[in-house]
């Protein structure tokens, strides 16, 4: 009543949910839409004009295809499981340290490496003739040859799985550490200390009840991605047989274009499984609730401790020091030269690799440059929409906002089919467009999860302070709550523009292989690629997310190097 | 100077169908109404209702007048009603002179006069790009006054203004922000615990 009614100016910002709800939700169901009616055998403009279950026979009789469906299931639970586990003990364990603020720092530039960089980065650190192996060769194993075991590409996506979990630490650390200022963890480890619980132990009994539900849904997108993730298993996984997403990939590159048909089953398995993995966390959840109250309830204060403290620290301490290294290990097979095996360096260095690549790099530079920025833009622009609106209502967005987060929790490779199918039967041709809009659809979420925590939690009283001194909404939004959330925003920007960046499938589908950008040159490279050149691709790769975040966290520092009250609020 | 004018009639404030305050009251300018009572009780309920930021959770009836106008459905920034909060809340990423530009209506000439006379006003002249971390609270509860008085209110709403300061401190703002407001010829309602700020305001006090 007497609160301010929807002005006309206020109309534009009001839309704002209901666009970008439609701007995401549309492209995912009509694309999971259109990859079900080929799944049966309807796509009429390859000639299948009758419904049938011919192709999901195809399908199942695939040689190897049970075991592939069992690796992208594995890949899906292990994933979360030792991402979640190590990252809440980590926490648990250095709540309030030095190595906690250390790590708010290190969190950024781990995120900004992308999948497929780490991936490379991990495979060059660890395979038999990694930069490990050179190490320990031959001084304690007395090796003068690289081991011939399988130990990238296993047969159980191992690999794949520790790839997927180094990359996924520092994701749930980042919500981990966005969610906690709301629950006070200071004030529940305090109580549980002064009942003598010692405090690793108290944090685990009193905030992670209250931490989890506020970053369930990072968890699921979690499993949904490593469920069926393609760049990684690309680069990591098994290819005796392929990982799921990867055949339906292949079956969907076939030349011949009967394979479509089995390409959209498989795709619908695809969804199959990661539901699958989703409800087998959905009990886990319940054996993790259920096993942690009985431990709560056994009263135990002390035993343990630093076990507890020390796992977690070692699990993410190696997490960070192998995404350190991986980058190291690209670093430095892109400048070798001639590099025998058990030699810790290379015998020479050169600088050949670079100067090569420099030399085909434009093309896919500019388009990524290109499409990362327009999108972040776009991006930036509609959550920022979505939560003034939400401010202006002075309530909380409906629940169906929720669906915001649906491209997360559906695999990109069974709705990406559909949209293919789409655009070609709207002759739309593939082009950067495409690309950009199919980018926005990922980024989108990201964006959200990362900024929406700061924009609503930002003092009312900034935003009704400058109201009674005469300042419209508009005028609020620009003039306080954008320089007071200038960090965030640019922080939201970095996440955007480092999704954008890593995107793989969205690029190569999307774009019909048209519009290469630096993720689908490097992951391309993955079969039969030089080292040099690879890890040359996979640092530039990784190159731009850096500068972004590096530009987030200097932009702000600059601006206001003359305001010491926008220290703390940064 | 115009003197303006407060009416609150048959001021009505409920939340989930209970009824937390029930309120007439006429304050003319240069006059502070004191609202008092323990926490709960919808004090700030009744300042966010007379400033236009009521959550819509709570169910509001009655008119407000100023000057004769009723505001109650005008948005916040067209009420021309002032707020002082607990804290000076200066804006950290604007300078002092900024913060007081902030508050400078569009239509103001020579808005740096007008600045600069403020500051000096209140002895900080020359602090116009100073950082306003930099100030000692004293200084920055000076400028947040000043700040208001530059928006040029009608009215003036005081949520507990000098409960975070010092008690040192606490009665030599008391003493210039009520000048301030008796000068400005501003009718003011303010909410507070503390008895000795409704002795200093030296006006009506409600009890709720």
């Amino acid at each position: 009543m007497a609160h301010a009614k929807a002005l006309p100016a206020n109309i534009g910002v009001g839309l704002a949910p209901v666009l970008v709800l439609v701007v995401l939700i549309a492209p995912v169901a009509l694309g999971l839409a259109l990859t079900l009616l080929p799944a049966f055998g309807y796509l009429p403009v390859l000639g299948g004009e009758r419904l049938t279950l011919t192709y999901f026979a195809q399908l199942f009789a695939t040689p190897g295809l049970a075991h592939s469906v069992a690796v992208s299931l594995m890949a899906g639970l292990l994933t979360p499981l030792l991402a979640l586990s190590l990252v809440l003990l980590f926490l648990a364990g250095t709540a309030g340290t030095r190595l906690e603020r250390w790590m708010r720092r290190l969190v950024a530039p781990l995120l900004a490496i992308p999948h497929a960089a780490a991936a490379f980065g991990l495979a060059f650190l660890i395979a038999p003739s990694g930069l490990f192996m050179r190490l320990i060769s031959p001084e304690l194993n007395g090796l003068s040859s690289p081991p011939d075991v399988l130990i990238v590409n296993d047969y159980w996506g191992l690999t794949m799985s520790a790839g997927l979990i180094i990359k996924e630490i520092p994701f749930l650390l980042l919500m981990a550490l966005a969610a906690l200022p709301q629950i006070e963890p200071e004030k529940r480890v305090a109580i549980a200390r002064s009942l003598g619980y010692r405090p690793c132990r108290a944090w685990l009994m009193t905030v992670v009840p209250a931490l989890y539900p506020l970053i369930r849904l990072p968890v699921y997108a979690v499993i949904a991605f490593a469920s069926a993730t393609v760049d990684v298993s690309l680069i990591l996984g098994p290819n005796l047989p392929y990982t799921l997403s990867v055949m339906v990939l292949q079956w969907f590159n076939d030349p011949d274009l009967n394979y479509r048909f089995v390409a959209a089953a498989g795709a619908l398995l695809q969804l199959g499984v990661t539901i699958c993995a989703l409800l087998l966390w959905r009990l886990i959840e319940s054996l993790g609730a259920w096993l942690g109250r009985r431990w709560i309830n056994r009263g135990e204060r002390r035993s343990g401790e630093a076990l507890l403290r020390v796992s977690g620290q070692l699990g993410v301490g190696l997490a960070v020091l192998v995404s350190v290294g991986g980058v190291l290990a690209l670093l430095i097979n892109s400048f070798a030269g001639f590099w025998r095996f058990p030699d810790n360096l290379p015998g020479a260095w050169t600088t050949q690799t670079w100067s090569r690549a420099l030399g085909e790099i434009a093309q896919p530079l500019a388009n990524t440059l290109l499409i990362a920025l327009v999108s972040t833009a776009i991006a930036i622009v509609m959550v920022l929409a979505v939560l003034e609106s939400e401010q202006r209502a002075g309530r909380r967005l409906s629940p169906s906002m929720l669906l915001l987060y649906l491209p997360l929790l559906v695999p990109q490779i069974a709705f990406l089919f559909g949209l293919i199918v789409a655009t070609e039967f709207l002759r739309w041709a593939p082009d950067i467009k495409l690309v950009i809009f199919a980018h926005l659809i990922f980024m989108l979420p990201y964006t959200f999860l990362t900024l929406a925590e700061a924009y609503r939690r930002l003092d009312p009283r900034w935003s009704q302070l400058a109201a009674t001194l005469g300042a419209s909404p508009w005028r609020i939004f620009w003039r306080v709550r954008l320089p007071l959330l200038l960090a965030p925003c640019l922080t939201a920007a970095a996440v955007a523009i480092a999704v954008s960046v890593s995107q793989y499938l969205a690029t190569q589908l999307i774009g019909a292989g048209r519009v290469p950008s630096l993720t689908t040159e490097a992951v391309a490279l993955a079969s039969g690629g030089s080292r040099g050149i690879i890890a040359v691709w996979a640092l530039l790769q990784a190159l731009i997310p850096m500068l972004g975040f590096a530009l987030a966290l200097f932009l702000p520092r600059l601006l206001w190097r003359n305001r010491r009250g926008m220290r703390g609020l940064n | 100077m115009k003197v303006h004018r407060l009416q609150l009639e048959n001021i009505h404030i409920s939340l989930e169908g209970k009824q937390l305050l029930a309120l007439n009251a006429e304050i003319s300018g240069g006059e502070v109404l004191t609202v008092m009572g323990p926490s709960g009780v919808g004090k700030s309920s009744l300042l966010a209702y007379l400033a236009g930021f009521l959550a819509p959770v709570f169910e509001a009836s009655g008119l407000t007048r100023l000057d004769g106008e009723v505001i109650n459905e005008l948005p916040a920034e067209q009420r021309n009603v002032g707020l002082l909060f607990q804290d000076a809340l200066l804006f950290p990423h604007l300078s002092v002179g900024g913060n007081l530009r902030f508050a400078l209506p569009a239509t103001v000439q020579d808005k740096e006069a007008r600045i600069e006379q403020a500051l000096a006003s209140i002895g900080l002249e020359g602090f116009a790009e100073r950082d306003p971390e930099t100030l000692s609270g004293g200084q920055r509860s000076r400028v947040a006054l000043q700040r208001l008085l530059l928006s040029e209110p009608k009215a003036v709403l005081l949520d507990e203004p000098f409960s975070r300061l010092d008690s040192h401190l606490r009665r030599e703002v008391r003493e210039f922000v009520f000048a301030g407001l008796k000068a400005a010829g501003l009718p003011a309602i303010m909410v507070t615990h503390d008895a000795e700020d409704a002795d200093a305001a030296g006006g009506r006090v409600i009890q709720l």
